[in-house]
């Protein structure tokens, strides 16, 4: 009994290899989210045609995050055109608030994706313990760099990184 | 010897992360703040620590979290005392199937009917410990089935110790499933969801019903800038220690509008809560076992005197609404200068509802009975909260920032804060947020911030400088003062000095002095703190 449940363990794990070996180890973990516009967004596809991305945990009470937002609002066009970088928020309010995530990203003009985690899933799956808490990723879709907490002036940091990976001077 | 070398890859190709933290306290006696040493009683360090590490390997992961509350820090529930291995779980998972076994994290829609989440900070967790299988048929349905039992602190589930929780739902999301829609400017998801909560009836008294069912349904429809939601979720009968059991069957609905373009947004809520708690164990009060989420859905406020009144959740009735407007005065206008302005502008009132007498014998609310009768559209008159606030934020220059806000408040204290007789709080707060940037990495930041009230403890006023290194370094000084206090020996300060070091994802941070309840946001991030006066050491860190 014990032998046919080892073996059925292992046929399952040669079984699973094998389905796998076309899959490429990504690092961002499969959950699903919400787009403001209510569609149901899969973190698999975060994607930049192999140019670095940015994920960054925010949510309406946490001051210091939307300091980093705006920070990076204000140099989006730039890095945008320089790196080809592209920003993904990901707000962690629960339903108590989510209603209010889109007036106040129009309001305050973020061009960014935004997307809405309002059980903390995909917070939970990427181990971020408070936020603010952005994620750095290279052209594989790697997690290159994290960063937990903003302070003013920390988005020249985190953009000399991101010119690095892009091979920018 | 192929297997070996596929056992390697099963190694070599996986991915192992995981996250860490520990909260310490160590009290000292501050009797002005009422912490006597028979108060602390022994109890001079709280340490509340989690370690989790997760093993994904392709479409599997697995995953475990230890916890340790030895003691649990002040503010915590004492029941947390104690350490081991409180969520462990398994998870398999492709475009059409994911199962997961062990203790897991959902919600069904907005949370009216089902849902279980963990606040490390505040120290809530009611994961459900059993199995959760989602299947996704085609593209834009999504089916949920889950069972299991909820998280209690420490103690095991045996049989009948507590209920089990069984759901479904189905979400579709209408614009995927017809094909010649999916470009449409119109998007509909709709959804619909049941849980029953199985807990056996063991009362001397009442007959009481042992499977109780909810339903909820939900749409999402969105029309180009407008956006409307509205979900509405429907109890049986479900007598409990919290509404004094009655056999009323419970309701709620959160409804909101919204419209919004670059540089304007506004949104437009609705609730009514009448009789909706719902744990699975009829019998507890306290905050825990809940199996469904009344979202409270005023603003959550971030700065320590704006957030020191906050609003939570009647289950036993309210009707709410609440009103967000975010506009930005464009960049190089006269008055949104060469960075433009942020204006935000929020308002929410919370009343209770109106209960009217089953007959003329009954009283309202009285224990084994149909408890009361409630019209839909009928608000009473008592207000529970109010709240109207307005932000301002603006950039003068590379180096000067600054936000101010002013907030009016009602606050039914009473009811929220269980103090009877005492006067609802009425209050102004205005305060000031300035930030010099006087080197692209050097920044000192300055906050200011009166509260004017003649109820509960009085005027209070808030001074805080922090001087930031980025994106490694901050200190804080701040000092709380409750110069209004109308009793002169309480006249307080809370004073506080602060410091912190981040590497990558790696954090620790020092504070030393008293802290007063609320949200904290000290040093870059947000947390929820009890009162306490000591030493408090936080160390983070995720990989």
């Amino acid at each position: 009994m014990k032998n046919l449940f080892l073996l059925l363990i292992i046929s399952l794990i040669v079984i699973s290899l094998h389905a796998q070996e076309t899959k490429p180890v990504s690092k961002i973990p499969s959950v699903s989210l919400k787009t403001l516009d209510g569609k149901n967004f899969n973190t698999a596809n975060i994607s930049n045609d192999g140019k670095p991305i940015i994920i960054s945990f925010w949510a309406l009470w946490c001051k210091p995050c939307q300091k980093e937002l705006d920070a990076f609002n204000e140099h989006y066009a730039e890095w945008q055109k320089e790196t080809g970088v592209k920003i993904y928020a990901v707000s962690i309010d629960d339903s108590r608030s989510t209603a209010k995530v889109l007036p106040l990203v129009d309001g305050k003009s973020w061009e960014f994706e935004v997307l809405l985690d309002a059980n903390s899933d995909f917070k939970r799956a990427m181990n971020v313990n408070m936020i603010p808490h952005t994620f750095l990723l290279n052209a594989e879709g790697n997690i290159v760099s994290q960063h937990t907490s903003y302070f003013e002036g920390s988005e020249l940091e985190l953009y000399k990184e991101v010119k690095k990976l892009a091979g920018v001077k | 010897m192929g297997f070996s070398i596929k056992a390697q890859d099963f190694i070599n190709n996986a991915t192992i992360n995981g996250s860490f933290q520990v909260d310490g306290q160590f009290y000292k006696v501050d009797e002005a703040l009422g912490i006597t040493d028979s108060a602390i009683g022994g109890h001079k360090i709280g340490l509340n620590g989690f370690g989790k590490i997760t093993y994904n390997y392709g479409n599997f992961s697995a995953g475990m979290r230890y916890e340790a509350f030895l003691t649990p820090i002040a503010g915590f529930d004492p029941r947390q005392e104690g350490n081991g291995f409180p969520n462990i779980w398994a998870n398999y998972n492709t475009d059409l199937i994911s199962v997961t076994v062990g203790s897991f994290y959902d919600q069904f829609g907005n949370g009216l009917i089902f849902r279980t989440y963990e606040e490390w900070t505040l120290g809530y967790d009611n994961a459900l410990n059993g199995i959760r299988i989602v299947l996704r048929p085609t593209n834009g349905i999504t089916l949920k089935g889950l069972y299991g039992s909820q998280r209690y602190f420490w103690e095991k589930y045996e049989k009948g110790s507590r209920g089990i929780v069984r759901g479904m739902d189905a979400e579709f999301d209408i614009n995927s499933l017809v094909s010649k829609w999916d470009d449409s400017k119109v998007r509909v998801v709709a959804g619909i969801s049941g849980v029953s909560k199985y807990q056996k009836d063991a009362d001397p008294l009442y007959y009481l019903p042992e499977n109780v069912g909810t339903l909820a349904g939900r749409i999402n429809v969105n029309v180009g800038k407008f956006g409307f939601m509205t979900e509405y979720g429907n109890k049986i009968n479900d007598p409990s220690a919290i509404n004094n059991y009655i056999y009323k069957g419970g309701q709620s609905i959160l409804s909101s509008v919204s419209y919004s373009q670059k540089g304007f947004g506004v949104s437009l809520q609705a609730k009514r809560v009448d009789n909706m708690s719902y744990k699975s164990d009829r019998t507890v009060t306290a905050n825990a076992l809940d199996i469904n989420f009344l979202p409270p859905i005023n603003r959550t406020h971030a700065y320590s005197l704006t957030a020191k009144y906050p609003y939570a959740t009647q289950p036993n009735g309210e009707a709410g609404l609440q009103f967000q407007l975010n506009y930005k005065i464009p960049k190089a206008s006269k008055l949104g200068g060469k960075y433009g302005t942020g204006i935000a502008v929020n308002f929410s009132q919370v009343n209770d509802i109106v209960r009217n007498k089953v007959n003329d014998t009954t009283a309202i609310g009285e224990s084994g009975t149909l408890g009361y009768t409630s019209e839909f559209f009928q608000i009473s008159d008592k207000v529970f909260f109010r709240d109207f606030n307005i932000d301002i934020d603006h950039k003068f220059n590379a180096k000067w920032k600054a936000v101010v806000q002013y907030m009016n408040l009602y606050y039914d204290i009473a009811t929220l804060q269980g103090h009877p007789d005492e006067e609802a709080v009425k209050a102004n707060i205005i305060l000031a947020d300035v930030t010099w940037s006087f080197q692209s990495e050097k920044s000192i930041r300055f906050e200011l911030q009166n509260m004017w009230t003649k109820q509960d403890k009085g005027d209070w006023m808030s001074a805080l400088i922090e001087y930031t290194i980025a994106p490694k370094w901050y200190f804080t000084l701040a000092d709380q003062y409750n110069y209004g206090n109308t009793d002169k020996n309480a006249r307080d300060h809370y004073y506080i000095v602060s410091a912190g070091y981040t590497k990558d994802a790696s954090r620790i941070a020092l504070t030393y002095g008293r802290q007063s309840e609320g949200v904290l946001c000290v040093g870059g991030v947000c947390r929820q703190v009890p009162s306490s006066s000591g030493l408090t050491v936080t160390i983070t860190t995720s990989f």
